[in-house]
């Protein structure tokens, strides 16, 4: 145990953390430098034939320090984003270290100040890493102020890196053995396990990530998990090592994987502890927690007899994706589709992106929505994450929307740009602090349905790139919500519906129908897109109809040039959905979605 | 032989009756038109080799079984040949392939490349129909087109033409074209309605990727014409070449109708449209016998390397499924005026046309854009402005 550690590297995006793992491993036992590309290529290319995300990244390396002992160091992966703090808080939990990477030319971002508190409340070490010195652009001394400042640690311990140049490498390696600790824990003691991962193998099941506080684990093992105390039998035990690595057993302080005929990964549960059937742990690790989906919308498949390659689709996506929950849904303009609840916006793109590109599906999202609380006049509560569920207004007594607390980093310049973009969406700036003296950390309450739309994409835009941001849900606040509907010709066409701020009504509206303007194409007949609160049309728009459509001429004797043409369209047109009259292609539907001005 | 099959040839002509169409593509112009999309050069150097390599290309693809009644010379501008390449060529088909006796022999003419001793020399080998690229008689739209020639070359080519004994003489018109009002195209019209052409083709400007024209459209060098505009042309074209005693046979083509009944329809371009197989000889020029689609290389480099080792220049070729010969069927059928031979269709492909079609097709009569009766299905006049929306509510 002693020659072991566990440590995690904390970034903000772009920082340099795949690059640095990429590093780590070709600096440790691992592989040598000649096979380095092939084997790391090629397990990926695997992985993506199989149709694994190649999202963890947690590795075993072997490492020869200077006192010639040779040392497991297990780096154990986290998510880059805010929707996955929980993921990262349990990652965390099974590290007694970290590195803290910082950009040199960037700085400290607001995520890695949240990823920092996150480290200290699992009083892990940390190393502060200055990475990418190499750049022209690079102020190391700037860094070293506010790793003082902002963050409160002693510049004096960071070492400064270039991971793709591989400066400080070796550094960074001894420092880990040096200053991390080793972990603790009594190998004979009843097994006691952490899930901070999972992914699924088509051919073994679900592979569960996993630290050991204490007791051993071996193949026959009956394991059980504390929260749903579900019982598997272990199969096979190893470490990660760019390819699973099997063992005869691992003990507390290790890091690896199990594999217990584990159907789907919903099964096991970010957080959940393991122990044994027969000889329990006395309790569960703590901070365990349900993955709450926060943001809701419903997705449809393009082709009219899409459902059941989507249903299997998702229940794919789910064996690999715990955080995702699905139900029926359906919609006069779209049939059949899903309901699906995300743990953020990021998380809805992401399982977008692997629906279409993994399983070859064209798919129509709704608006996203967060989940409202309805109070009826009769006292009575509906929670409400679907337009189409929203009930008559005249029955409403109030209406609440969850908010967040936001902070946001950012160079002091751009104070007032920030201050617009929050307020316009209905933020309450909360406090300000210098964090240095032209960095400021702005703290402002804002509703999450605001956060969701496309406040990112907005607040990088009005930063340029140097505003960072993380967020909590705290509670939930009255508010003024309607529903905005929108009518093609006349007809009202339920995936377009959003709950809307009432004050934002209209604006979202008149977007929502130039949006669909701009995409819907031209067909032989005037159409009409209309936005509506109830019976008020508060916005219109037109797309006017084909004077003619009609090539001139084939092309000599070249009639397969036109057909390819025609074969183009109807594919294209495959893409589209009737209603009424009306083809709207897809990319109708997720434009009305997208900002105004891109 | 003088006049063209003024008949209606059956649909799906192939199995049948297997005349072929052999066109013959030849690659140069004295230079590029700003609109034009077609391969040629003009580097006029190259025609002899050129010419050698045709020779070839014919010996290689000649067949004592295949009978053709139209041989149609196109390009690029088949009259930047010589007399004497033009006449080994005609030669060397007479010889090879086995023309029917009246057979549709058409050269497609520039008006800036002719004399009345070539034209003269045309009729004399034995060509019997005269395409003569028009285009406008206007000097500020042929300028904008890139034409080598003025208004009066046109009508000088036209006159001598006729002089030469070409009695069937078609004429190349288009419209929609920047700046053209409405009273120009219909003086185009009426210009070329003076010489009491056989036969007309009004094509709509398109500016297609790639071309000079296409070019200034996206340097902003001009607007294209209004959609409306263009409609507008077009409903104008049917109606002053109707009243002029033409016949719409498809979307872009009019016929002289004589006597009430004769039409100087282009025997050729009908085979394009009705699945006659057809023979393409020359860099880019497409062939067709069913159910294969197939064409040459567009390069006369790789086109006369590939001939010199003794094998087709062929680049690519096709065997078109069935839904790709429905959607062909839809998509060519339409673009005539006659439509679709609905019993015709049925046998070919085993398809209830009306149940297959009947929903669609009700819709779409009761826009006013198809006419159906029990044996045809066509577009009306209003029809061919929605062609290619119409037929793509129809295709597979």
């Amino acid at each position: 145990m002693k020659n072991i550690r566990n440590f995690s590297i904390i970034a903000h995006i772009d920082h340099g953390k795949s690059t640095l793992s990429d590093r780590f491993i070709q600096f440790t036992d691992m592989v040598s430098d000649r096979d380095f590309k092939d084997q790391i290529l090629d397990t990926m290319d695997i992985e993506r034939e199989r149709g694994i995300t190649i999202k963890s990244q947690t590795i075993c390396l072997p490492y020869t320090a200077k006192d010639g002992m040779t040392y497991h160091l297990n780096l154990i992966d986290t998510p880059g984003h805010v929707d996955f703090t929980y993921e990262v808080s349990r990652a965390l939990a099974s590290c007694e270290g970290a590195l803290l990477l910082i950009d040199a030319s960037q700085g400290v971002e607001a995520q890695t100040l949240a990823n920092l508190y996150l480290a200290m409340e699992h009083n892990l070490n940390i190393i502060p890493v200055i990475n990418k010195i190499d750049l022209p652009s690079a102020d190391v001394d700037r860094v070293m102020t506010q790793i003082e400042e902002d963050l409160g640690l002693d510049p004096d311990t960071a070492i400064q890196a270039s991971a793709k140049e591989g400066l400080g490498i070796d550094v960074l390696l001894e420092s880990i053995v040096q200053k991390l600790p080793h972990p603790t824990g009594d190998a004979e003691a009843p097994l006691k396990g952490l899930i901070f991962d999972s992914h699924y193998d088509p051919f073994r099941g679900t592979i569960v990530h996993f630290r050991l506080f204490q007791g051993t684990i071996r193949p026959g093992d009956r394991i059980k998990f504390m929260s749903n105390n579900a019982v598997y039998k272990v199969e096979e035990v190893g470490l990660f090592q760019i390819v699973r690595v099997p063992q005869k057993t691992l003990s507390a302080g290790q890091v690896g994987y199990l594999i217990a005929g584990i159907k789907t990964v919903s099964d096991t549960r970010c957080g959940d502890t393991i122990t044994l059937r027969d000889h329990p742990c006395d309790a569960a690790l703590p901070g365990f927690k349900e993955a709450k989906p926060v943001v809701f919308s419903s997705i449809y498949p393009v082709a009219s007899d899409g459902y059941g390659d989507l249903t299997t689709a998702l229940e794919k996506l789910k064996l690999n994706d715990a955080a995702l929950i699905y139900e029926k849904d359906s919609s006069v303009a779209l049939g059949f589709g899903f309901r699906c609840g995300f743990l953020g916006l990021l998380h809805l793109e992401v399982v977008q992106e692997r629906l279409e590109r993994e399983y070859d599906l064209s798919l129509i999202l709704t608006a996203p929505s967060v989940r409202y609380i309805i109070v009826l006049n009769d006292g009575s509560e509906l929670i409400i994450d679907n337009p189409a569920l929203y009930p008559d207004p005249t029955t409403i007594e109030k209406t609440k929307e969850p908010f967040i607390r936001a902070s946001i980093m950012v160079p002091d310049r751009y104070m007032g740009a920030v201050m617009k973009l929050c307020l316009d969406r209905r933020g309450i700036n909360k406090n300000y602090q210098y964090l240095t003296n032209n960095r400021l950390e702005m703290v402002f309450e804002l509703p999450l349905s605001e956060v969701i739309y496309d406040f990112y994409d907005k607040l990088k835009t009005v930063t340029q790139g140097y505003g960072s941001f993380d967020y909590d849900i705290i509670d939930y606040r009255e508010t003024r919500m309607v529903k905005l509907d929108i009518l093609i010709n006349g007809e009202r066409v339920d995936a377009l519906s959003q709950l809307v701020h009432r004050d934002r009504a209209e604006e979202r509206g008149r977007h929502a129908c130039t949006r669909l303007r701009d995409e819907i194409p031209r067909q032989m007949f005037k159409i009409a897109i209309q936005g509506a609160i109830g019976g008020k049309i508060v916005a219109r728009k037109t797309v006017s109809p084909f004077r003619k459509d009609v090539t001139a001429k084939c092309y000599g004797g070249d009639i397969t040039r036109k057909r390819k043409l025609l074969e183009k369209q109807k594919k294209g047109k495959k893409r589209m959905k009737m209603v009424g009259k009306v083809m709207i292609p897809q990319s109708a539907f997720l434009s009305v979605l997208k900002t105004d001005d891109n | 032989m003088k006049i063209s099959d003024g008949g209606k040839p059956s649909l799906f002509e192939t199995a049948s009756n297997p005349k072929h169409g052999i066109y013959v593509h030849i690659p140069f112009c004295q230079r590029k038109c700003a609109y034009c999309d077609f391969y040629s050069l003009t580097d006029l150097t190259l025609r002899q080799p050129f010419v050698d390599s045709l020779l070839q290309e014919m010996a290689l693809v000649t067949s004592d079984e295949v009978r053709s009644d139209t041989l149609y010379f196109g390009g690029g501008t088949p009259s930047v040949l010589t007399q004497q390449q033009i006449e080994t060529i005609m030669q060397q088909a007479k010889d090879l392939f086995t023309l029917t006796p009246d057979a549709e022999i058409t050269m497609e003419v520039n008006p800036g490349t002719v004399t009345q001793d070539y034209l003269n020399f045309m009729r004399q080998i034995g060509i019997n129909r005269i395409n003569i690229g028009v285009q406008s008689f206007s000097h500020n739209i042929l300028e904008f087109l890139g034409r080598i020639h003025s208004p009066g070359h046109a009508t000088q080519v036209i006159q001598q033409a006729r002089k030469a004994g070409f009695d069937n003489v078609g004429l190349d018109l288009i419209f929609g074209i920047p700046g053209q009002d409405a009273s120009t195209w219909q003086d185009d019209l009426k210009t070329a309605l003076v010489f009491a052409p056989e036969h007309l083709s009004c094509y709509i400007l398109s500016i297609e990727n790639g071309t000079h024209l296409d070019q200034m459209r996206k340097s902003k060098a001009f607007e294209p014409a209004p959609e409306q505009h263009i409609a507008d042309l077009f409903c104008i074209t049917q109606q002053i070449l109707k009243d002029a005693g033409y016949e719409q046979y498809e979307i872009s083509n009019y016929a002289r109708i004589d006597n009430g009944e004769k039409a100087w329809r282009s025997r050729h371009n009908q085979k394009y449209w009705s699945f006659a197989p057809y023979t393409g000889l020359g860099p880019g020029a497409h062939s067709y016998r069913a159910p294969l689609r197939y064409w040459n290389v567009r390069d006369v480099g790789l086109y006369s390397a590939a001939l010199a080792k003794g094998r087709l220049p062929i680049q690519e070729s096709e065997k078109t499924t069935t839904e790709q010969q429905i959607t062909e069927a839809i998509y060519l059928g339409l673009r005539t005026c006659d439509g679709i031979d609905i019993a015709h269709f049925e046998k070919l492909f085993q398809i209830d046309f009306n149940q297959q079609y009947g929903d669609t097709l009700k819709t779409l009569y009761e826009e006013n854009l198809v006419i159906v009766d029990n044996s045809r299905c066509a577009l009306t006049s209003k029809g061919m402005l929605f062609h290619n929306s119409i037929v793509e509510r129809l295709i597979p």
